[in-house]
């Protein structure tokens, strides 16, 4: 077997975001400014990663606009040859700071938008986001830039997939990614409040299809499957260590950027090791290479090297043995742990139709994130939910 | 799927770029999302997809390159599929002169 390459490299500059939105896969315990790794630091990641075989990075947090060297850092990969991708909340992008960035760099902008309407979007983003996000794109589309967007999908929203692409559209979007929340970090904590039922998404399939109809031709859209109703998991990451890395905003390099839940395993800091040593060395990006680590059902099964028996922080997170099968998998002792969490979302789900009416009563903000200006939180809408970066 | 007109000049659809990667030999189709590794021949066509040659150019240039002839409908199909994917721009939306 030749020595596997990694084709990109996730950068997460940053934890620190205006926006709290309830499902958002940073970890819980988010990095601190006095943690981020410097300007100097991130440059030699870059080479390091650049060195070792990646040829895009994504920047992202956090809202990577937060640091202000990000446009030295963009500079620098594109001076790699590496493709640039900005994934960003658009707060903060002016079209000054777009004509910088795309002058020192960026290849792509990847904006985010929560909901089809002000109300809802900012009430999911715990921050007055909507009107800036519209702003934003407005700016990518006057600078001659392709506007790509993407929606994390969820039980408030999965309503309005038809208006939500309409929306982008609207907007000028080139491409839209619809991604069903992932349930790490924040939104693992928000789980039975955010998975949709197994209706919701049946009918989601469908309002999916006719916005392609429609769309099709000008909007690439783009359908990222919700794993918890599949009968098998996703071939997370293309393989553990195989295809790309991720570097936290202190320094810790991963496999995925969700990697870090996975609480009984050490990983190596690129403060410490090169980027080279961790993915070629490190035990942590040794640990599920290959197929020799695998448990049953897995080990005899043939879809393994095809699934790679599925995630492993979701493996880890729900069954707290991170070479678990991923119970996701039909095939998983553990199945009926994803069985359980459909079952109670559906029950929270018809709690929550039944009581629409609270929804918008609930109170100001108790806390300012950094970045956040006055009189731009929304209002916290959804009841017994957690906000990121907030205290429940 | 709609095949390219021998006078459509084809291009990399924004942001995609090619590059040829030294540590894998080989060339790759750089996109927002993904990275494609291309086969030699695929790569030899984008590579000539700069929105100023011809799809009739292209073909010429590669039968004499790869010194073959009958090279137009592969060139054609795999023109076709590209669009499809995205990777160049499609044909309906193309300028036709540049
Ligand atoms: S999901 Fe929301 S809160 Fe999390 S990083 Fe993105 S914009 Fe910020
Ligand atoms: S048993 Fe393992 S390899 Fe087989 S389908 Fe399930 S997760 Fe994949």
């Amino acid at each position: 077997m030749g020595e596997e390459l990694p084709y990109a490299l996730t950068a997460e500059l940053t934890h620190r975001c205006p926006l709290h939105c309830v499902y958002c896969s940073n970890p819980v315990e988010l990095r601190k400014r006095e943690e981020e790794l410097d300007t100097g630091e991130w440059l030699r990641v870059l080479e390091e990663a650049s060195g070792l075989g990646a040829v895009q990075v994504h920047f992202t947090g956090g809202e990577p606009l937060l640091r202000p060297d990000l446009d030295i850092l963009a500079r620098r990969a594109r001076e790699l040859g590496m493709f640039v991708n900005l994934i960003t909340s658009g707060i903060g992008l002016t079209e000054e700071r777009i004509v910088r960035l795309a002058e020192a760099g960026v290849d792509s902008f990847q904006l985010s938008v929560q909901a089809s309407e002000p109300g809802l979007a900012d009430r999911l983003a715990g921050f007055r986001a909507h009107d800036r996000k519209r702003e934003a794109a407005a700016a990518i589309v006057a600078c001659g830039l392709p506007l790509n967007m993407n929606v994390v999908l969820h039980r408030h929203n999965i309503g309005q997939i038809e208006e939500i692409v309409d929306l982008c559209a609207s907007w000028g979007a080139n491409r839209l990614e619809l991604a069903h929340a992932q349930y790490y970090g924040w939104a693992l904590m928000n789980r039975d409040a955010l998975l949709p039922t197994r209706e919701q998404l049946a009918a989601a399939e469908e309002a999916f299809a006719r916005a392609k109809e429609r769309h099709g031709r000008s909007l690439e859209l783009i359908w990222v499957v919700p794993d918890y109703y599949e009968d098998y998991p996703k071939p997370c990451m293309g393989g553990w260590g195989k295809l790309s890395l991720a570097v936290a905003p202190d320094g810790r390099a991963y496999p995925c950027v969700a990697a870090s839940s996975i609480r009984t395993m050490e990983f190596e800091s690129v403060r410490e090791r090169s980027l080279g040593w961790i993915w070629r060395e490190s035990a942590s990006f040794n640990a599920y290479r290959g197929f020799g680590w695998m448990p049953e059902p897995c080990r005899s099964c043939d879809r393994r090297f095809q699934d790679f028996g599925g995630c492993r922080c979701q493996a880890f997170l729900l069954t707290g043995d991170a070479s678990a099968t991923d119970p996701v998998c039909h095939r998983s002792p553990h199945h009926r742990l994803i069985e359980e969490a459909a079952v109670s979302a559906a029950r929270l789900s018809r709690r929550e139709r039944a009581e629409q009416g609270e929804w918008a009563e609930q109170g100001e903000w108790a806390e300012q994130e950094e970045g956040a200006e006055q009189g731009e939180r929304a209002e916290r809408g959804v009841p017994g939910l957690s906000y990121r970066g907030l205290a429940k | 799927m709609t095949a390219p007109v021998p006078t459509a000049r084809p291009k990399l659809r924004s942001p995609a770029r090619l590059r040829y990667d030294e540590a894998r030999q080989t060339e790759l189709l750089l996109l927002p999302e993904r990275v494609v590794r291309l086969n030699p021949t695929a790569g030899a066509i984008l590579r000539l997809c700069d929105g100023t040659r011809t799809v009739a150019g292209i073909v010429e240039r590669l039968e004499t390159e790869y010194n073959q002839k009958g090279l137009e409908p592969d060139i054609v199909d795999f023109l076709a599929e590209a669009a499809d994917k995205g990777w160049v721009e499609s044909w309906e939306r193309s300028c036709p002169t540049p």
